[in-house]
Parts: structure tokens; sequence; C-alpha cells
């Protein structure tokens, strides 16, 4: 578990300060996947670098299993860091070690026996698919194997917290996808509380149980990630949602839209309960109109369907209103204008 | 005057073999005391794993003193202490002293620049796992650091040849030695020539076995 407890860093930079973290208060669970997003400079790296005192925070507390880190002696700290696994977004591996011995570093750091080391490192390259890699040097690898490598280091000695800031922002998306996947194995098999950072909402999306936005230090919205992609409440949350729903109809699309289509239209949203069962047909087939879903996409966060849909009724004013109402004690729907964000 | 050849070999054997202990000693010497002081010079940056204002700027100003004098001048000047330390000024042995001090402040810088050019991301992930300063010294920052330094030395020794020679010309012995004392002020060439290739071998050796130990340290 990891407190963070009204925190702040500020940057004394030339005289001029930069206030990195600003009065930060957030939880991070045992065992969840937490994500935070947010824009570049919002200060994402800084917060999670509190959590391992690569910055020391200058006034709140970050608390981390019970301890309050900026409180206990370097030695402390040292044995604190090995619970704490980090992986980074250039991977910072050792370039003069093989992959075996980059995977084998803290083990030695944390003084275990050669037969130890053998064996840990051998089941973590297992465990990350790189059994046959173990004699290679970091340069001949691909980043998604680097990265399995950098993730093999930080699992080395058995930490309860992976943190991992922009882990997959350096990788194409099919190797994105696989580094998720690893990192959702490492929960589950391990159950290591994971807090990640991105400018992704796509990341947070596929393994995130609970998200915060940051923005300029501080953290504006949190929750779980279904509340937060359903219903973002700050403009920059609803920039990064839509940025990955792609929901929001430009006008030049909805000209077209209009132009081709003479029926009315509706934006309609599925949430957690409906969005599985067939509404849309039932009521149609009920007041005998016809409708076409123009435009959307339907989406699942944490095994819920979440779908946002551009749907044209057509029929009478009077039997698309009629639809209209009963549809509305089901779903959310709008009547598309043509400003709508 | 012409030397008899005959009896002048050993001279030049000898003098070759003087010449490899001073560049030898020299590179010993100054590289544990250079790299000690490149690698402290860098730890204590700021910013750096043992960030320390006071020894930072004490070794900055010291290196900044001593790296602009010409190591002929640095050679008479150190004279009084070369006696106070090694009882002589004259002879192979007490040449090493001052060589090593010109040496020792060439090899920190050297260290230094290697240091600096690793990325500052791979001494923090070292960090993040709970590295203590020392571990991150001899486990990171030499191993990561160690082909482009092996070349470094390279460079260095080759120097130290150059310098062998200036100091054997103040008593120190060695090739530079002969070549200024037969070849120059008794006008025979072949002396000249023949020093003038033996100190191109040794140059070309070093050269070697420096690219081939880097090339061993970086893989490639
Ligand atoms: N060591 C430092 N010294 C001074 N200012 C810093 C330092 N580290 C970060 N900052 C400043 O703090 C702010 C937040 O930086 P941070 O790296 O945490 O942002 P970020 O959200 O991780 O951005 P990005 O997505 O680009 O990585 C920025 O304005 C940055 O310039
Ligand atoms: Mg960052």
């Amino acid at each position: 578990m990891i407190t963070f407890d009204r925190v702040n860093k500020v940057f004394g930079f030339e005289g001029r300060e930069v206030h990195a973290v600003k009065d930060v208060s957030l939880t991070i669970h045992q065992g969840e996947i937490f994500g935070i997003v947010g824009f570049s400079g919002a200060g994402k790296s800084t917060l999670l670098r509190l959590v391992n005192q690569l910055e020391r925070p200058t006034s709140g507390k970050v608390i981390v299993n019970g301890l309050e880190i900026s409180s206990i002696s370097q030695q402390e700290l040292r044995k604190l860091r090995r619970r704490i696994g980090m992986i980074f977004q250039s991977f910072n591996l050792f370039n003069s070690r093989t992959v075996y011995g980059n995977v084998a570093y803290p083990l030695k750091l944390a003084k275990k026996s050669k037969k130890e080391v053998d064996d840990r490192v051998k089941e973590l390259l297992r465990f990350v698919g790189l059994e046959d890699k173990a004699g290679q040097y970091p340069e001949q690898l691909s980043g998604g194997q680097k990265q399995r490598v950098g993730i093999a280091r930080a699992l080395a000695t058995s930490p309860e917290i992976l943190i991992c800031d922009e882990a997959t922002s350096a990788l194409d998306p099919e190797t994105t996808e696989e580094i998720l996947h690893l990192l959702k194995k490492v929960n589950e098999e391990y159950n290591i509380t994971i807090l990640l950072i991105t400018h992704e909402m796509n990341v947070v999306r596929r393994i995130c149980d609970r998200m915060a936005v940051m923005e300029k230090g501080q953290v504006i919205e949190q929750g779980s990630v279904y509340e937060i992609f359903t219903n973002p409440k700050s403009k920059t949350a609803k920039n990064f949602v839509s940025s990955l729903l792609n929901d929001k109809l430009s006008p030049k699309l909805l000209e077209r839209i209009r132009r081709d289509h003479s029926g009315r239209i509706y934006r309609v949203i599925f949430t957690r309960d409906n969005s599985s069962e067939p509404i849309l047909s039932l009521v149609a087939q009920k007041y005998q109109i016809v409708f076409s879903i123009l435009y959307g996409s339907i989406h699942e966060f944490q095994d819920r369907l979440f779908g946002n849909l551009i749907v044209e009724f057509r029929g009478s004013d009077v039997e698309v209103d009629r639809v209209v109402e009963e549809l509305k004690t089901m779903v959310e729907v709008r009547e598309v204008t043509e400003h709508e964000s | 005057m012409r030397v008899d050849w005959v009896t002048f070999w050993p001279r030049i054997l000898e003098a070759t073999g003087e010449t490899i202990t001073m560049v030898i000693f020299t590179l010993v010497f100054s590289s544990m005391i250079g790299i000690a002081m490149g690698l402290l010079f860098f730890v204590t940056r700021k910013g750096n794993i043992l960030e320390n204002k006071f020894i930072f700027s004490f070794l900055n100003i010291l290196v900044n003193i001593v790296r602009p004098i010409p190591f002929i001048i640095l050679l008479v000047a150190l004279s009084p202490l070369t006696r106070a330390v090694m009882g002589t000024t004259i002879g192979t042995a007490a040449a090493v002293f001052p060589m090593t001090i010109a040496a020792c402040f060439a090899v920190a810088r050297i260290v230094e620049n290697n240091l600096v050019s690793i990325d500052p991301g791979i001494i923090e992930a070292a960090q993040a796992m709970g590295a203590s300063p020392l571990r991150i010294i001899f486990g990171v920052l030499i191993p990561e650091a160690l082909g482009p330094l092996i070349l470094g030395l390279t460079f260095v020794t080759v120097g130290l040849v150059d310098f062998s020679a200036m100091a054997g010309t103040v008593g120190g012995g060695g090739l530079g030695d002969l070549a200024m004392s037969y070849g120059y002020q008794r006008f025979d060439t072949s002396v000249m020539i023949v020093t003038v290739v033996i100190l191109i071998l040794l140059v070309q050796i070093a050269q070697f076995v420096g690219n081939f130990l880097s090339r061993v340290f970086l893989r490639r």
C-alpha cells in the first residue's frame, strides 16, 4: 500500500521554482493496478519517484507499506528499495552486463548465494519468456525484449510494489500489448501492487483498476477506471477519454451524416448493466420504426462494456419521440446538435 | 664522432628497458590515482550520488591549475618535491614521480569524461534497486565506462612515451636521454634513427594492446 498525504514537491531552479507536485493525497491499495495519466510536465514522474525516494518530498508524507519513508535512514531506505521494483521508459539496462547479469545484479546487492541467484534468475527469465537470451547483451535485444529484462530485473528481489514510468511509451502498439499483458500477469501471479504513469489512455484502460488524472502537479480526478471513462468530470479527463473512445463527432463528419441521413440523430450511451442487451432492436420493433447505427464504439473496461453510439431513427416525429422516451428509461439518450463536443 | 654499434646495442637495450619501466610504472600509479580522482570528481558533482561541493571545487581547482602547465616546466618545478619523496632527481625511478603527477590529472579528466557519458538513468536504476554509492561505483560506473576508459588510458600511455623522453633529458635515462645525448648533441644520426624507430614501435604496441583490450570490454 502506498499513501501520499498532502505531498508537495518544489524544485528550486536558479531562483525559479517549479511546483512539480502540488498537495497530492492519494492511496494505492495492496494488490491493485493504479494508473496515473496526465500530459507532459504534469508531474507524474516526480510523483512516482517520491515512492522510492529518488526525490524527497518538500512537504507532506509518503507512506509505503506502513513506513513513512522520508524519516528513515539511508540503510533502511536501501532495504526498502529492494521491496519496490522500478521499470523505465528507456529500460535503463546495464550495457556492460548480459541479460542474466542484469537480472542477477539486484540479487547480488541483496547478498544472495550463487545458487539462489542462479535459481531466481532462471525462474524470472522463464517468467518473462527470455530463457534463450540469458547470455546476450542489451544492445542485441529489441525494445520489447529489453523491457522484459527490465521487468525481470525489477522483480528479482520479490518486491511487493512495482512502479512503472512510461514503461510502454517507447514501444510499438503490438509490443505494448505484450508488455501490458505481462504486467497484468505480474499483478495476478505474484499479487504485486502496480503503480504506473502514462500519457496513453489505452494503457490505463487495458490493465488498471483505478486511476487518477494529474494536471499541473495536482490530482484533479480519481476513481475507478470505469467511472472515469464513462463519466469524466474535468476537461482534461474528458480529453483523455475521448482520445481513446474516439466518440467526438467532428463538425465535418456531422455535416456529412446529415447530408446522407434524413432521420433524427441521437447519441445513445450504454453503461454497465445494459450494454449487452438488444435494447435498440427491441424498442424499434415495438414502435415499428427503422434505426441505423452511424458511428461510435463499444469498449470493455474491467470486464464491463461501455457503448457510445450515434444512431439515426427514421419514422414520424411522434413515433421517434415515443421511442426516445422509452429508451431514456434504460439508457442515456441525447439528440445530436451542431455544436456538441 | 660515431658510436661503436657492437658495444652500443646493450645501451640501446638498457635504455629501452628504462623507457618501458618509466611508462609502465607511471601508467600503473597514475591510473590508480587518476581513476580515483576522476571517480571522486564525478560522484561529488552537483546532483550526483555523493554530491559534495567542497571536494568537487577543490579537485576542480587543482586540475585547472596543474593541467595547463607544460610537462617540461612541471618537471623542473616539481624537482624539490621529487627529491623529498624519492631521495633523488636523477634516474628512472625519480622520473616516475613527476610523470605520475602530470599523468594522473590527464587520467582524472578522461575518467570523468567517460563517466559523464553514462546514461544517468542507469545510475538511477541501480539506486532504485537499493545499491549503495560504493556498489554503484564498482558495480555500475566502472564496468559501464571500461571500454572507452581503456582507450583513454591507451591515449595516455602514448603520451607517457613522450613524457619519458622529456624526463630522460633531465636525468631520467631511457631512449629520450640516449637520443638527446648521442643523436642530438653528438650528431650521430644512426642513434637518432634507431631510437626513433624503437619509440615508434613501442607506441604501436601500446596502441595495439589498448585497442585489443577495449574491444574485449566493448564487445565490438
Ligand atoms: N530535477 C528537476 N529539477 C527541476 N525541475 C524538475 C526536475 N524534475 C522535474 N522538474 C519539473 O517538474 C515538472 C514535472 O515534471 P515531471 O517529469 O514529473 O512531469 P511528467 O508528468 O512526468 O512529464 P512527462 O510526461 O514529460 O514525463 C516539470 O515542469 C519539470 O520541468
Ligand atoms: Mg515523466
